[in-house]
């Protein structure tokens, strides 16, 4: 299975939704995600591609970690992932 | 019946000091405590910075059978009802118009944790019999009870970051209605441990490099340790034995947010400060000093700030409002019992604790939090805060003496 669905899979599940009806426009906000509901999808993620995800939820936008949609986040991961490969 | 209520002794020991004068007296230096701390698979945890209680040699301090019974968590306990008791001129067996409450958030937690270890990563197949009376959130309070002949009402309130206060206000409302003549409240907490820093990493809510509460630059809350305990006693049992009143428990409320389990609602901590207020027939304008509960997460001190500025209107720009977290850390469980010393150096010494590490508010933290460095002040009321996860919020207020 590749990142991106993967990590669709990874959201689905959080937010009991199909994974064939969220697309890379979706936001945690259009998902219903609230922000345990994204702390749980880093801790999913961080356990799925072995990976260590830079976020604190004071300050969600100085991470470095793109949560703002979900190619963002498809994105922040393959850049992870990149960087462990490296 | 309805009696006023008094502390007349208290005891303590986390990373400031080890005893009341010497955390009385960091505070009043601005002194953090907080720094690296020193654990077993440090290099496992991602989170590296607490205020952990230095030099802590617990077989020095207690003998090997007690040590037995005696969880870190009731090791700081005990230390503190001891330095209570003994500043408070009282002798045990105290006896059956006394008793103890005491908070916290996850008691015994270093034990369970031993034990997973041994039974789940060393393959151990038993462990020690004691291990369940010792891991028990009451154990503490059961301690204190056995060391000074506590024989009226004994429990522990487990209300995770407000565990202190509510005990403290419990405990205030059983003197002040006749339950008792003389209550041991405060809260032990000893989560600064390899699992409890490891749960807490989970939610993403430690700061990596500091605790700035209600800076602009503040990025999450650290952990501490340790435990305070205060003698809360009827204000005619006080004075009949002559003894020191060090402040007056004045009122006490709680309430529920009753919306999210971690996210704080202005609305609860709101109605818990004026609450307090109302019980303790305080206008909001006699107060000159809320100890805050002031995590430095980003939500809570721009809530507790709001909440602030609607419950005192204009009289909120004329206040004290100080985090001494910055400080000692949050010491969760025990985190009130703490900060109510620093409620008594305002009304007992004049002296108002400082929020260090402070760079600057921001447009949503713009009071006078007293920035890093103590000040003097005439302070004839205080309120003291704590609103924990699970949306329980419980608020102190102080009369001086």
């Amino acid at each position: 299975m590749d990142t991106t669905a993967k990590v669709i899979d990874i959201l689905a599940a959080q937010a009991l939704r199909d994974p064939a009806t969220i697309g890379p426009e979706d936001t945690l906000a259009t998902l219903g995600l609230d922000s345990l509901g994204l702390v749980e999808v880093i801790f999913a993620l961080e356990e799925a591609f072995d990976i260590a995800i830079p976020f604190n939820a004071n300050d969600p936008g100085e991470s470095g970690f793109d949560i703002t949609s979900v190619a963002g986040l498809i994105g922040a991961v393959e850049g992870l992932l990149g960087q462990k490969a490296a | 019946m309805t009696r006023r209520v008094v502390i007349t002794g208290a005891g303590t020991v986390n990373a400031l000091g080890g005893d009341v004068p010497a955390t009385l007296a960091a505070m009043a230096a601005g002194r953090g405590a907080i720094g690296a701390i020193d654990l077993p698979d440090l290099d496992r945890l991602s989170i590296r910075i607490g205020a952990q209680v230095p030099n802590w040699d617990a077989a020095a301090r207690f003998d090997l059978r007690s040590l037995a019974l005696y969880d870190r968590c009731t090791q700081f306990a005990l230390t503190a009802a001891r330095e209570a008791v003994a500043s408070a001129g009282l002798t045990g067996p105290l006896g059956p118009r006394s008793g103890v409450i005491m908070g916290t958030a996850a008691g015994g937690i270093q034990t369970w944790e031993d034990n997973y270890r041994a039974v789940f990563q060393d393959g151990k197949s038993r462990v020690h019999p004691l291990t369940v009376p010792k891991l028990m959130s009451n154990a503490a309070a059961a301690h204190i009870a056995m060391a000074y002949g506590l024989t009226g009402p004994a429990l522990t309130v487990a209300t995770a970051c407000a565990a202190s206060n509510h005990a403290i206000g419990l405990a205030f409302q059983m003197v002040r209605a006749g339950m008792a003549d003389v209550m041991l409240t405060g809260g032990a907490e000893a989560m600064l441990c390899f699992g409890g820093i490891k749960a807490w990493e989970g939610l993403r809510v430690l700061s990596p490099d500091g605790c700035r509460p209600f800076s602009h630059s503040r990025n999450g809350m650290v952990m501490g340790e340790g435990a305070g305990v205060f003698v809360l006693e009827a204000r005619d049992h006080a004075l009949a034995r002559g003894a020191e009143i060090w402040a007056e428990v004045a009122g006490f409320a709680m309430t529920a947010d009753a919306s999210d389990i971690v996210m704080p609602s202005q609305d609860g901590a709101e109605r818990a400060m004026a609450g307090a207020l109302a019980d303790a027939g305080l206008p909001p304008d006699q107060v000159g000093y809320i100890n805050a509960h002031g995590t430095g997460t980003a939500a809570n001190d721009r809530t507790e700030t709001a909440a602030i500025r609607q419950v005192f209107g204009d009289h909120a720009d004329r206040l004290a409002v100080s985090s001494t977290k910055a400080m000692h850390g949050h010491l969760i469980g025990a985190t009130g019992a703490v900060e109510l010393l620093a409620v008594i150096l305002a009304l007992r010494d004049g002296i108002l604790a400082p929020t260090i590490n402070h760079d600057g508010g921001d447009g949503a933290c713009n009071l006078d939090v007293v920035p890093n460095v103590a000040r003097r002040a005439d302070v004839a009321a205080a309120l003291s805060n704590a609103f924990a996860f699970g949306g329980m919020n419980a608020v102190l207020a102080l009369k001086r003496a």
